[in-house]
C-alpha cells in the first residue's frame, strides 16, 4: 500500500447544509420497481435512549433480483432501472427518517452461500468520527437462518439487526439503531 | 477466467485501515462521542459483494455554479477568495474518476447558515456554504470558495474549531465512503482540537491538512490550496479483460 487513506472526521451538527437539505434521497426504489414494496422507518438513539436529531442514515442495497447497480457485480442479470439502490436522509426531532424501497433479493456471499435479504447501512452524526456500519435484515425471513454474516454475530445480539413489521402499515418495517447502551445495535468492522 | 464459475464467490476485498490512521471512535476529549458510539467491540466483516459495491451512478446532476461557492448569489461573499483543488486517489495510487464530492463550510466570520448555529457572528447574504462536483477522468476536482473562519463550540471551556471545510466523497464502494474535514496549514488551533487529535497517527492526521500552493494561486485573484484525498483501494489489481 503506497498511501495512507485520509482519516474520517465527524459530519458535525450542520451536515444538513451540504448533504441532506437539497440532496436527500428517500426513494431508493420507486413505484415502478419490481419486488415487494417496503416503507422503512428508522430511528437513531444514543446511550440513554435519547433520539438524535442531527444524524444521517445512508442505505445501499441490491434490487429485488439480488443485483447491485454497480460494475463490480459479476452476476449475469440486468439491474432494475427503477431501483436506485442508494438512499440517504437526515433524522428529525424524533430521531427518525423514512425510506421507500423494495425488499432486496439474495446476493452472493462467501463460499457459494447466498446472503439473506439485507440493507447496508452507514450512520453519520455529530459525535461519530468514523461512520458506523450496520445491516438491516427482515425479521421472519427464513433465509436469515443461513446468512453467513448473521452467523458471525452472537445469537443473542442478532435481534438488533432485524427490522420488525410495522403493525400500523402494510409493507411497513421499523428499525431502531441504538448507538450504545443496553440494546446496542451490532456494528461491523468493515 | 471463467466468470460464471466465479461469480458466486470471488470478489476482491479492500485494504483495511492501518492501525491508528482513523479516529478513535469513543474519544473522551470529544465528549459527545461517548454516548454516541458502541461500547461493545465491532464484529469483523469479511468483505462481500455488499461492501465492495456502492452508489456510483444516479446522483443528481451538478449545476454550473455548484463548484464555485462565490457565484451562487447576486453579489460576492465577504472573505478571502480561495481555490481548493486536488485529486481523489485510492491507496494503490490509482485515480478515482467520476466520483461525487460534496462540501459544506462556515462563512468567513465562522458562521454556518444553519438554524442551530448560535455563534454571534454575521451571516453573509451572498454565501450559502455548500458545493458539489464530480472528479474528472484523472480523479481531479476543483472548487472556488472563501476561507472559512474558526468558530467556538461547547465541548470544553474556550473550545474553538480550527478553520475547516467538510468534504464528503463516495469512491467506488460502500466501504470507501468518506466524510472528512480539510484543514489549513499552520493553524494554531490543531493542538487544542479533539476532533483533529482523535486520529492517533501523525502522518495520517497530516493528510487532512491542505497545502498552500503558489502554482495554483492566481495573481490578483485568489490563493490556491491543494488537498488530495486517499480512499481505501482493492487488495489486488482486478483481472482486466
Amino acid at each position: 500500500m503506497e498511501y495512507i487513506p485520509t482519516p474520517s472526521q465527524t459530519v458535525g451538527p450542520y451536515l444538513r447544509i451540504g448533504l441532506t437539505e437539497k440532496n436527500s434521497i428517500r426513494t431508493i426504489a420507486g413505484p415502478n420497481a419490481k419486488g415487494e414494496r417496503v416503507w422503512l422507518k428508522c430511528r437513531v438513539l444514543d446511550r440513554d435512549g435519547a433520539p438524535l436529531n442531527d444524524a444521517m442514515i445512508e442505505i445501499w442495497q441490491a434490487d429485488s433480483a439480488g443485483k447491485y447497480n454497480h460494475p463490480e457485480d459479476p452476476q449475469a442479470k440486468t439491474s432494475d432501472p427503477a431501483c436506485r439502490g442508494f438512499g440517504r436522509a437526515g433524522t428529525g426531532e424524533d430521531g427518525g427518517c423514512e425510506f421507500e424501497t423494495v425488499k432486496p433479493g439474495r446476493v452472493p456471499g462467501p463460499g457459494n452461500v447466498l446472503q439473506a435479504p439485507h440493507l447496508n447501512i452507514g450512520v453519520f452524526a455529530r459525535g461519530i468520527l468514523l461512520q458506523l456500519y450496520t445491516r438491516i435484515y427482515f425479521a421472519g425471513d427464513p433465509a436469515n437462518e443461513e446468512d453467513p454474516v448473521l452467523a458471525l454475530v452472537p445469537e443473542e445480539r442478532r435481534e438488533t439487526l432485524l427490522a420488525k413489521p410495522d403493525p400500523t402499515q402494510p409493507g411497513g418495517w421499523l428499525f431502531d439503531i441504538h448507538l450504545c447502551g443496553e440494546n446496542e445495535t451490532v456494528f461491523f468492522d468493515v | 477466467m471463467d466468470r460464471l464459475a466465479n461469480e458466486r464467490s470471488i470478489i476482491t476485498p479492500y485494504h483495511r485501515h492501518p492501525p491508528g490512521t482513523q479516529p478513535i471512535r469513543a474519544y473522551e476529549p470529544y465528549k459527545s462521542t461517548v454516548e454516541r458510539n458502541p461500547a461493545k467491540p465491532l464484529i469483523f466483516l469479511p468483505h462481500t459483494l455488499s461492501e465492495i459495491t456502492g452508489p456510483v451512478y444516479g446522483h443528481d446532476p451538478i449545476a454550473e455554479t455548484d463548484n464555485d461557492l462565490t457565484r451562487q448569489h447576486a453579489g460576492e461573499p465577504q472573505g478571502e477568495r480561495i481555490i481548493v483543488t486536488g485529486r481523489v486517489l485510492d491507496d494503490n495510487g490509482r485515480p478515482v474518476p467520476n466520483t461525487l464530492i460534496e462540501i459544506w463550510q462556515a462563512n468567513a466570520a465562522g458562521r454556518y447558515l444553519h438554524q442551530r448555529d448560535q455563534h454571534p457572528a454575521p451571516l453573509d447574504p451572498n454565501f450559502s456554504g455548500a458545493g458539489r462536483t464530480l472528479t474528472d477522468e484523472n480523479g481531479n476536482y476543483r472548487f472556488v470558495t472563501i476561507k472559512p473562519g474558526p468558530y467556538p463550540w461547547f465541548n470544553h471551556y474556550n473550545a474553538w474549531r480550527p478553520a475547516h471545510i467538510h468534504f464528503s466523497v463516495f469512491g467506488r464502494a460502500f466501504l470507501t465512503r468518506l466524510i472528512t474535514q480539510m484543514y489549513f496549514p499552520g493553524d494554531p488551533l490543531f493542538a487544542y482540537d479533539p476532533i483533529y487529535q482523535s486520529v492517533p497517527d501523525e502522518k495520517a492526521r497530516q493528510r487532512m491538512i491542505s497545502k498552500f500552493d503558489l502554482e495554483l494561486t492566481q495573481p490578483q485573484w485568489a490563493l490556491g490550496f491543494r488537498f488530495d484525498i486517499v480512499l481505501r483501494g482493492p487488495e489486488a489489481t482486478p483481472f482486466e479483460t
